[in-house]
């Protein structure tokens, strides 16, 4: 089944797999968010958006809209 | 003595503490200007390397990658591209943290691309052994091929060593530390047959960037049908950045070790409270009770303290020097026009120091995040937080904080709603009218009138900042596309150096940028206050003697002459002429002359006043402004000039209006046209006008 990063819960660590170049910003890759590289949902912002990633050891906010793009694979512990 | 002087460039991702090295560097030899023709600040300092070196280092904007988004991080790219630039580094210090050495190290790679010597600053090596890490500096220097410092700006560590590594430049590698060309081998080959003589990583910069380098044309390489499409070029930078971080993520490896059990996470406790649900919001809005708490009271006793000692400046002048025009000039027009300035800075250094602690410390990303999505609901975005405050200091450095959104709309929606909130400049004018129209009491005998006063005018102009958002948000049909991305950086407790550096820097452009403003205008005043055209000017002293002989009038025959010269002179004309527009507001014609006068810069309009009244008033004994305006009298009413709908009517027109020119020309200057500016000036002076018009017909 394939899930987005906007859909994983807080605590839960999971694989990048792939997600649309074209509608990422090139500042997120920068910031190390690249498929196969694992993030972590550390904050969901009270009103359930933005949402507090560590991804590849970088420790950002992004967008539930920006997450919806970003197809993902759940690390089980 | 000839000493030789090195050019050092200091380079860095934002929240490295790049600012700390180079305030380690310079300590208090630094200057900040601008480039030329954008408003970027360009920090320079010069430091003393050893007794014959000296260096002048370049503080250039924090930015994740030499991919710009930005104007600030466009200065980076157009310098190292440049050869033939006069601030081109002799070397480039790349300062990195440690704990965020992995996403550092991506712009390292890069600045490595473009063969300048190199030096790798690894910054908060006080951090490591909290953090469990350990590093292996030898094999990180060969395989990054470069010259390493460990540096604690924290602790002072470090500096010396980078001192000598910057002196030592000639034996660091100008070699990059991996071949970025393989992403497309077929591609970048020909581009180098193509252009021989150019470095491989800038024409792809070129390429990549919608930006001229220096002596080559973005053109030139386009003729060459290298240029692919945007998506194309995507897809390429995408697969360059993974290529990087490959081989960062290699060397990082061997030469980065991290024992998790010896970590210890203040960061996730920390981030549990400040970014909660419910006590997240109840500290932010703490801290900003705090903020206008120290605006509003504890900068009033250096404030009043210094009103007072320009009065009596102002009087020991009058009275000591020889009389003349000189004197004049010197008692009414310099010395309160300096003092109009002065008694800025405390309010100005406060709110710097607080927006400065508060990112320093890495708790406005936690603002940004907890507000997101209630600024988005207006079309704001949390990043829109940032600039809002600074408004409260002053909307041009504001305006400009908005840079970093990255949605255009978003980011428009937030210049043109900035001005709105309460600037440092506008509190003058209410500390004073508040003063004279609202008496001294305490409600329920905790909360003080005045206090509250001054609280709803904030509130109004944050109201009405958030109000206009959502229209605009309703009416402005921009297309662009949107994202947010913010680094959420790791709590760090402030350094004093760089908070306080970074107050007196900001304070000083405030008084000496509006400071000139100011006191030019004092002294035109007072000129235009003090001549006249025409004999009534000239024979006031005759007109008013006859005229209390005829028992026409009655008072002191010097309030009088002086009152009279004063209705006579270029400025009482002037006033007049302007008085049918203002007088539905309330105001007579010395105010009206205060409102105008007061586009130049809202203090203006305390000081203008004083101008007035000292150029009307002739007795000797030293007068503060606010008695001066508590004792203007209204020839037709007999009432107070400063009665409460006049009052009331100007502190709700100066909540509103369009505040300077400064915030015009800022804003022209960030949107890059004039329709913006000039629908922000229609809109806020004509709903100001109407307010104001509104609330004195109701209140007289």
């Amino acid at each position: 089944m394939k899930i987005t990063l906007a859909q994983i819960k807080k605590g839960q660590k999971a694989l990048i797999n792939d997600f649309n170049v074209d509608v990422i910003p090139l500042k997120l890759l920068e910031m190390g968010c690249l498929p196969g590289n694992t993030v972590e949902l550390l904050q969901v912002a009270p009103l359930g958006d933005p949402l507090y990633i560590n991804v590849n050891d970088s420790h950002v906010a992004i967008r539930l809209e920006t997450a919806r793009q970003i197809e993902v694979e759940i690390i089980k512990e | 003595m000839s000493t030789s002087t090195l050019k050092v460039a200091l380079i860095g991702n934002p929240n490295t503490g790049k600012t700390s090295v180079f305030n380690q560097l310079t300590g208090l030899n630094q200057k900040v200007g601008n480039y030329p023709g954008i408003t970027v600040d360009k920090k320079q300092g010069v430091s003393k390397l050893s007794p014959s070196v000296k260096a002048t280092i370049l503080d250039l904007p924090g930015t994740y990658s030499l991919n710009a988004s930005s104007l600030d991080e466009n200065v980076v790219i157009e310098l190292l591209m440049n050869k033939n630039d006069k601030d081109f580094p002799d070397v480039a210090v790349v300062v990195t943290e440690v704990e965020n050495l992995k996403r550092n190290l991506l712009l390292f790679t890069q600045i490595k691309d473009l063969e300048i010597p190199t030096i790798l600053v690894i910054n908060m090596s006080d951090r490591m052994e909290q953090k469990g890490i350990t590093l292996d500096i030898p094999y990180l220097e060969k395989e990054l091929k470069t010259k390493i410092a460990l540096v604690s700006s924290r602790k002072k560590t470090g500096i010396e060593n980078l001192k000598n590594l910057i002196i030592n430049y000639k034996e660091l590698s100008t070699e990059p530390c991996l071949n970025a060309s393989e992403i497309d081998p077929d591609y970048f080959n020909n581009l180098r047959h193509t252009f021989p003589n150019q470095l491989l990583y800038k024409l792809w910069l070129v390429i990549t960037q919608d930006v001229n380098f220096g002596n080559l044309h973005r053109n030139e390489v386009s003729i060459q049908s290298f240029v692919k499409s945007e998506a194309e070029l995507k897809r390429l930078q995408q697969k360059e950045t993974i290529k990087r971080y490959q081989f960062i993520n290699d060397v990082l490896k061997v030469g980065y070790t991290v024992n998790r059990e010896a970590a210890t996470d203040i960061r996730a406790r920390l981030d549990r409270v400040l970014t909660h649900k419910f006590f997240g919001y109840i500290i932010f809005f703490g801290i900003l009770l705090l903020i206008f708490q120290s605006i509003f009271s504890w900068s009033s006793i250096p404030m009043d303290f210094i009103d007072e000692s320009f009065a009596s400046l102002s009087a020991y002048a009058a009275e000591n020097l020889p009389p003349g025009l000189l004197t004049d000039l010197i008692s009414e027009g310099i010395i309160p026009g300096l003092g109009g300035i002065i008694i800025f800075i405390p309010q100005i250094a406060f709110l710097f120091l607080f927006i400065s602690i508060l990112e320093e410390s890495g708790y406005m990303s936690r603002v940004v995040f907890l507000m997101d999505k209630i600024m988005r609901r207006f079309g704001l975005s949390g990043k829109s937080v940032v600039p809002l405050i600074s408004g409260t200091a002053c909307a041009i450095p504001a305006i400009m904080a908005a840079r970093n959104i990255e949605s255009w709309k978003e980011r428009l929606i937030t210049i043109l709603v900035t001005p709105f909130t309460t600037c440092s400049a506008r509190l003058p004018v209410y500390a004073i009218l508040i003063s004279l129209i609202i008496p001294e009491k305490h409600l329920l005998g905790i909360f003080n009138l005045q206090g509250l006063t001054l609280m709803t005018l904030y509130l109004l102009g944050f109201g009405m900042a958030i109000f206009s958002a959502y229209i605009l948000n309703k009416i402005l049909k921009v297309k662009g596309k949107s994202y947010f991305v913010i680094e959420m950086p790791d709590y760090k407790v402030p350094l004093f150096k760089n908070v306080a550096l970074n107050v007196i820097e900001k304070t000083k452009a405030f008084v000496f940028g509006a400071g000139k403003i100011i006191l030019a205008l004092s002294v035109i005043l007072w000129f235009l206050g003090s001549h006249g055209p025409g004999g009534n000017f000239k024979n006031a002293e005759q007109i008013i003697e006859q005229e209390l002989a005829q028992n026409k009038i009655s008072g002191e025959k010097e309030d009088l002459v002086a009152s009279y010269k004063l209705e006579n002179s270029y400025i009482g004309i002037i006033g007049k002429s302007i008085e049918p527009v203002i007088r539905p507001l309330g105001y007579d014609w010395k105010i009206g002359i205060a409102v105008v006068t007061s586009f130049a810069a809202r203090e203006v309009f305390v000081g203008t006043l004083a101008t007035i009244y000292s150029v009307g008033s002739h007795s000797e004994e030293e007068t503060t402004i606010k008695n001066r305006m508590n004792a203007e009298i209204n020839p037709i009413t007999g009432g107070k000039v400063f009665n409460l709908a006049t009052g009331v009517s100007l502190l709700l027109f100066y909540a509103f209006a369009m505040q300077c020119i400064s915030t015009l020309a800022i804003t022209k200057k960030e949107t890059n046209s004039w329709k913006w500016p000039m629908i922000q000036l229609v809109f806020m002076s004509g709903f100001a006008y109407v307010v104001s018009l509104v609330a004195y017909q109701i209140l007289q």
